[in-house]
Protein backbone atom coordinates (compact mmCIF):
# COMPACT_ATOMS: atom_id res chain seq x y z
CA UNK A 1 0.00 0.00 0.00
CA UNK A 2 2.70 2.43 -0.70
CA UNK A 3 1.64 5.82 -1.83
CA UNK A 4 -1.81 5.50 -0.61
CA UNK A 5 -3.13 9.03 -0.43
CA UNK A 6 -3.27 10.04 2.56
CA UNK A 7 -4.51 7.63 5.58
CA UNK A 8 -7.91 7.95 6.72
CA UNK A 9 -9.24 6.70 9.86
CA UNK A 10 -11.49 4.02 7.62
CA UNK A 11 -11.56 3.32 4.50
CA UNK A 12 -13.20 1.00 2.03
CA UNK A 13 -10.46 -0.34 0.47
CA UNK A 14 -12.00 -3.43 -1.11
CA UNK A 15 -9.28 -2.92 -4.42
CA UNK A 16 -6.32 -2.64 -2.41
CA UNK A 17 -6.79 -5.29 0.23
CA UNK A 18 -5.72 -7.62 -2.63
CA UNK A 19 -2.30 -7.11 -1.68
CA UNK A 20 -1.80 -7.83 1.27
CA UNK A 21 -3.13 -11.59 0.90
CA UNK A 22 -1.24 -12.05 -2.10
CA UNK A 23 2.09 -11.23 -0.01
CA UNK A 24 0.73 -13.90 2.39
CA UNK A 25 0.23 -16.19 -0.42
CA UNK A 26 -3.55 -16.36 0.36
CA UNK A 27 -3.56 -17.24 4.06
CA UNK A 28 -5.35 -14.37 7.14
CA UNK A 29 -3.61 -17.23 10.10
CA UNK A 30 -0.40 -17.73 10.85
CA UNK A 31 0.58 -21.59 10.69
CA UNK A 32 1.42 -21.57 14.30
CA UNK A 33 1.26 -19.31 17.33
CA UNK A 34 -1.05 -16.71 18.30
CA UNK A 35 0.53 -13.23 17.08
CA UNK A 36 -1.26 -10.37 19.82
CA UNK A 37 -0.72 -6.89 18.44
CA UNK A 38 1.84 -6.19 20.85
CA UNK A 39 3.56 -9.59 20.58
CA UNK A 40 7.56 -8.96 20.87
CA UNK A 41 9.33 -10.01 17.72
CA UNK A 42 13.35 -10.49 17.51
CA UNK A 43 15.47 -12.09 14.75
CA UNK A 44 17.30 -15.14 15.91
CA UNK A 45 20.37 -17.32 14.43
CA UNK A 46 22.25 -16.55 11.08
CA UNK A 47 20.52 -14.33 8.57
CA UNK A 48 18.90 -16.87 5.66
CA UNK A 49 21.00 -17.29 2.61
CA UNK A 50 18.66 -16.52 -0.51
CA UNK A 51 17.65 -20.31 -1.28
CA UNK A 52 15.59 -20.28 2.28
CA UNK A 53 12.50 -19.54 0.18
CA UNK A 54 11.93 -16.21 2.01
CA UNK A 55 9.89 -13.28 0.36
CA UNK A 56 11.38 -9.81 0.13
CA UNK A 57 8.70 -8.78 3.27
CA UNK A 58 9.71 -11.78 5.13
CA UNK A 59 13.67 -10.22 5.10
CA UNK A 60 12.05 -6.81 5.89
CA UNK A 61 10.48 -8.23 9.40
CA UNK A 62 14.56 -9.60 9.90
CA UNK A 63 16.08 -6.40 9.33
CA UNK A 64 13.32 -5.01 11.57
CA UNK A 65 13.56 -7.00 14.34
CA UNK A 66 17.58 -7.21 14.96
CA UNK A 67 16.07 -5.12 17.73
CA UNK A 68 12.66 -6.25 19.55
CA UNK A 69 9.51 -5.23 17.85
CA UNK A 70 6.07 -5.71 18.33
CA UNK A 71 3.54 -6.77 15.61
CA UNK A 72 2.21 -3.47 15.33
CA UNK A 73 5.22 -1.46 14.95
CA UNK A 74 6.57 -3.81 11.97
CA UNK A 75 3.03 -3.76 10.01
CA UNK A 76 3.45 0.25 10.61
CA UNK A 77 6.99 -0.14 9.18
CA UNK A 78 5.96 -2.24 6.47
CA UNK A 79 2.79 -0.51 5.70
CA UNK A 80 0.83 -3.77 5.52
CA UNK A 81 -1.87 -4.61 7.95
CA UNK A 82 -1.41 -6.44 11.11
CA UNK A 83 -3.12 -9.80 10.33
CA UNK A 84 -0.32 -9.78 6.96
CA UNK A 85 2.30 -9.35 9.68
CA UNK A 86 0.86 -12.15 12.02
CA UNK A 87 1.15 -14.56 8.94
CA UNK A 88 4.72 -13.89 7.61
CA UNK A 89 6.13 -13.66 11.22
CA UNK A 90 4.73 -17.34 12.01
CA UNK A 91 6.36 -18.46 8.47
CA UNK A 92 9.85 -17.22 10.46
CA UNK A 93 8.77 -18.81 13.69
CA UNK A 94 8.40 -21.97 12.30
CA UNK A 95 11.54 -21.39 10.54
CA UNK A 96 13.30 -20.47 13.66
CA UNK A 97 14.05 -17.01 12.52
CA UNK A 98 12.68 -15.49 14.96
CA UNK A 99 11.80 -16.00 18.82
CA UNK A 100 8.87 -14.39 20.47
CA UNK A 101 7.67 -12.79 23.82
CA UNK A 102 3.72 -12.98 24.53
CA UNK A 103 2.80 -9.53 26.30
CA UNK A 104 1.62 -9.12 29.80
CA UNK A 105 -1.66 -11.06 30.00
CA UNK A 106 -4.36 -9.99 32.10
CA UNK A 107 -3.81 -12.53 34.86
CA UNK A 108 -0.83 -11.29 35.00
CA UNK A 109 -1.94 -7.84 35.92
CA UNK A 110 -1.79 -7.91 39.88
CA UNK A 111 2.18 -8.27 39.23
CA UNK A 112 3.66 -5.51 41.65
CA UNK A 113 7.21 -5.89 39.86
CA UNK A 114 5.25 -4.60 36.54
CA UNK A 115 3.88 -1.90 38.23
CA UNK A 116 7.09 -0.67 39.65
CA UNK A 117 8.75 -1.09 36.66
CA UNK A 118 6.55 0.60 34.61
CA UNK A 119 6.33 3.73 37.01
CA UNK A 120 10.06 3.71 37.61
CA UNK A 121 10.28 3.80 34.06
CA UNK A 122 7.63 6.66 33.57
CA UNK A 123 9.50 8.95 36.19
CA UNK A 124 12.67 8.54 34.28
CA UNK A 125 11.64 9.84 30.93
CA UNK B 1 2.90 -22.08 25.24
CA UNK B 2 3.66 -21.61 21.31
CA UNK B 3 6.41 -19.17 22.10
CA UNK B 4 7.84 -21.37 24.75
CA UNK B 5 11.64 -22.57 23.39
CA UNK B 6 14.45 -22.96 26.19
CA UNK B 7 16.82 -20.98 23.87
CA UNK B 8 15.14 -17.99 22.92
CA UNK B 9 16.89 -14.78 23.94
CA UNK B 10 15.38 -12.86 26.46
CA UNK B 11 12.68 -10.15 24.50
CA UNK B 12 11.04 -7.37 26.97
CA UNK B 13 7.27 -8.10 27.85
CA UNK B 14 4.77 -5.83 26.60
CA UNK B 15 1.97 -3.85 28.07
CA UNK B 16 -0.48 -1.56 26.75
CA UNK B 17 -2.56 1.23 27.97
CA UNK B 18 -5.65 2.94 25.80
CA UNK B 19 -5.90 6.32 24.87
CA UNK B 20 -9.74 7.16 24.48
CA UNK B 21 -12.03 9.96 24.14
CA UNK B 22 -13.89 11.43 21.59
CA UNK B 23 -12.84 13.08 18.02
CA UNK B 24 -10.37 15.34 18.53
CA UNK B 25 -10.05 15.64 22.08
CA UNK B 26 -6.40 15.12 21.16
CA UNK B 27 -5.53 11.10 21.52
CA UNK B 28 -2.89 11.07 18.94
CA UNK B 29 -1.22 14.40 20.27
CA UNK B 30 -0.76 12.76 23.62
CA UNK B 31 0.30 9.70 22.16
CA UNK B 32 2.81 11.62 20.13
CA UNK B 33 3.50 13.61 23.08
CA UNK B 34 5.02 11.16 25.66
CA UNK B 35 6.65 8.43 23.10
CA UNK B 36 9.87 7.85 21.68
CA UNK B 37 9.32 8.01 18.26
CA UNK B 38 6.21 9.82 16.11
CA UNK B 39 2.80 7.75 16.34
CA UNK B 40 2.98 4.94 14.03
CA UNK B 41 0.10 3.76 12.38
CA UNK B 42 -1.21 -0.06 12.10
CA UNK B 43 -4.48 -1.23 10.03
CA UNK B 44 -6.33 -4.51 11.44
CA UNK B 45 -8.80 -5.96 7.93
CA UNK B 46 -11.76 -6.03 9.12
CA UNK B 47 -14.22 -8.49 7.08
CA UNK B 48 -18.03 -9.84 7.81
CA UNK B 49 -16.29 -10.85 11.21
CA UNK B 50 -17.21 -7.42 12.61
CA UNK B 51 -19.78 -5.39 9.85
CA UNK B 52 -22.16 -7.99 11.49
CA UNK B 53 -23.16 -5.86 14.23
CA UNK B 54 -23.69 -2.94 12.02
CA UNK B 55 -27.42 -4.01 10.61
CA UNK B 56 -25.39 -5.02 7.25
CA UNK B 57 -27.70 -7.71 6.16
CA UNK B 58 -27.67 -7.72 2.63
CA UNK B 59 -24.77 -9.75 1.59
CA UNK B 60 -23.75 -6.69 -1.22
CA UNK B 61 -23.00 -4.99 2.23
CA UNK B 62 -20.89 -7.25 3.68
CA UNK B 63 -17.63 -5.58 2.75
CA UNK B 64 -14.30 -5.36 3.91
CA UNK B 65 -12.79 -2.04 5.75
CA UNK B 66 -9.97 -1.20 7.74
CA UNK B 67 -9.52 0.51 11.16
CA UNK B 68 -6.81 2.20 11.99
CA UNK B 69 -5.15 3.05 15.12
CA UNK B 70 -2.26 5.04 16.18
CA UNK B 71 0.05 4.08 18.80
CA UNK B 72 3.68 4.82 20.02
CA UNK B 73 6.26 2.67 22.10
CA UNK B 74 8.12 4.07 25.50
CA UNK B 75 10.96 1.31 26.41
CA UNK B 76 11.02 0.61 29.93
CA UNK B 77 14.38 -0.59 30.82
CA UNK B 78 15.16 -3.88 29.31
CA UNK B 79 12.18 -6.16 30.93
CA UNK B 80 8.99 -3.81 29.80
CA UNK B 81 7.62 -2.09 26.48
CA UNK B 82 4.77 0.22 26.97
CA UNK B 83 2.63 0.85 23.96
CA UNK B 84 0.05 3.34 24.01
CA UNK B 85 -2.67 3.04 21.57
CA UNK B 86 -5.44 5.95 20.58
CA UNK B 87 -8.34 3.98 20.72
CA UNK B 88 -10.49 4.53 17.01
CA UNK B 89 -13.26 6.76 17.52
CA UNK B 90 -15.91 5.18 15.68
CA UNK B 91 -18.30 3.49 17.84
CA UNK B 92 -19.15 0.80 15.62
CA UNK B 93 -15.65 -0.50 16.24
CA UNK B 94 -16.09 -1.71 19.60
CA UNK B 95 -15.04 -5.02 18.79
CA UNK B 96 -11.63 -3.58 18.12
CA UNK B 97 -12.08 -2.07 21.83
CA UNK B 98 -12.33 -5.51 22.88
CA UNK B 99 -8.80 -6.82 21.47
CA UNK B 100 -7.32 -3.48 22.24
CA UNK B 101 -8.77 -3.79 26.03
CA UNK B 102 -8.21 -7.22 26.57
CA UNK B 103 -4.70 -7.59 28.79
CA UNK B 104 -3.91 -3.35 28.74
CA UNK B 105 -3.11 -2.42 31.90
CA UNK B 106 -5.67 0.49 32.01
CA UNK B 107 -7.10 3.04 29.74
CA UNK B 108 -7.21 7.15 29.92
CA UNK B 109 -10.06 9.06 29.07
CA UNK B 110 -9.47 12.18 27.27
CA UNK B 111 -12.22 15.36 28.30
CA UNK B 112 -12.96 17.70 26.08
CA UNK B 113 -15.12 20.54 27.97
CA UNK B 114 -16.35 21.87 24.63
CA UNK B 115 -18.35 18.07 24.20
CA UNK B 116 -17.66 16.43 27.25
CA UNK B 117 -20.80 14.26 26.11
CA UNK B 118 -17.99 12.37 23.50
CA UNK B 119 -16.19 10.55 26.55
CA UNK B 120 -19.77 8.94 27.53
CA UNK B 121 -19.10 5.59 25.65
CA UNK B 122 -15.62 5.86 27.00
CA UNK B 123 -16.57 5.98 30.23
CA UNK B 124 -19.30 3.24 30.08
CA UNK B 125 -17.51 0.55 28.18
CA UNK B 126 -14.36 0.63 30.56
CA UNK B 127 -16.77 0.85 33.34
CA UNK B 128 -18.60 -2.38 32.24
CA UNK B 129 -15.57 -4.00 30.96
CA UNK B 130 -13.66 -3.27 34.91
CA UNK B 131 -10.97 -1.98 32.78
CA UNK B 132 -8.66 0.68 35.40
CA UNK B 133 -9.51 4.40 34.15
CA UNK B 134 -8.66 7.88 34.68
CA UNK B 135 -10.52 10.72 33.03
CA UNK B 136 -7.77 13.55 31.69
CA UNK B 137 -9.41 16.63 31.41
CA UNK B 138 -7.33 18.17 28.05
CA UNK B 139 -7.04 21.77 28.69
CA UNK B 140 -7.72 23.65 25.07
CA UNK B 141 -7.38 26.78 24.80
CA UNK B 142 -11.03 28.72 24.80
CA UNK B 143 -12.55 26.01 26.13
CA UNK B 144 -14.69 27.02 28.99
CA UNK B 145 -13.09 26.25 32.51
CA UNK B 146 -15.02 24.00 34.76
CA UNK B 147 -13.91 22.19 38.08
CA UNK B 148 -12.70 19.06 37.83
CA UNK B 149 -16.04 18.32 40.21
CA UNK B 150 -17.91 19.67 38.11
CA UNK B 151 -16.69 17.67 35.18
CA UNK B 152 -16.77 14.18 37.40
CA UNK B 153 -20.56 15.16 38.33
CA UNK B 154 -21.13 15.81 34.82
CA UNK B 155 -19.80 12.35 34.13
CA UNK B 156 -21.06 10.89 36.92
CA UNK B 157 -17.63 9.13 37.61
CA UNK B 158 -17.64 7.56 40.80
CA UNK B 159 -15.72 9.06 43.78
CA UNK B 160 -12.84 6.43 43.43
CA UNK B 161 -11.57 7.03 39.60
CA UNK B 162 -8.92 9.52 39.93
CA UNK B 163 -9.80 13.10 37.36
CA UNK B 164 -6.80 15.79 36.49
CA UNK B 165 -6.39 18.08 34.34
CA UNK B 166 -3.73 18.05 31.37
CA UNK B 167 -2.14 19.16 28.56
CA UNK B 168 -1.96 17.03 25.97
CA UNK B 169 0.42 18.54 24.05
CA UNK B 170 3.27 18.44 26.85
CA UNK B 171 5.59 15.55 27.40
CA UNK B 172 5.83 16.04 31.12
CA UNK B 173 1.68 16.29 31.42
CA UNK B 174 1.06 13.23 29.91
CA UNK B 175 3.57 11.65 31.63
CA UNK B 176 1.70 12.69 34.61
CA UNK B 177 -1.43 11.30 33.63
CA UNK B 178 0.35 8.23 32.68
CA UNK B 179 1.29 7.60 36.21
CA UNK B 180 -1.58 8.51 37.16
CA UNK B 181 -3.08 5.44 35.97
CA UNK B 182 -0.54 3.25 36.47
CA UNK B 183 -1.07 3.91 40.46
CA UNK B 184 -4.66 3.32 40.11
CA UNK B 185 -4.34 0.34 37.98
CA UNK B 186 -1.98 -0.97 40.95
CA UNK B 187 -4.22 0.42 43.86
CA UNK B 188 -6.94 -1.79 42.18
CA UNK B 189 -5.19 -4.97 41.18
CA UNK B 190 -2.22 -5.10 43.21
CA UNK B 191 -0.91 -3.77 46.25
CA UNK B 192 0.10 0.08 46.85
CA UNK B 193 2.94 1.63 45.15
CA UNK B 194 4.94 4.39 46.73
CA UNK B 195 3.39 8.11 46.60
Amino acid sequence: MTGTDGPTDEQWVDPEIVRPYVVTRGRTQPAHGKFDLISMALAIGPPPGPDAGLDPEHLRILQLCREPKSVAEIAAHLDLPAGTIRVLLGDLFDRELVSAQEPQSEVDMHDMKMYRAVLDGLRSL
Amino acid sequence: MVFARSERPRLPTAIKILIAGGFGAGKTTMVGAVSETRPLRTEEILTDRGVGIDDLTSVEAKRTTTVAMDFGRITLGNDYVLYLFGTPGQERFWFVWDELAEGSLGAVILADTRRLADCFPSVDYFERRGTPFVVAVNCFEGAPTFELDEVRLALQLDPSIPIIMCDARKRDSSREVLITLVKHSARLRAEPVGS
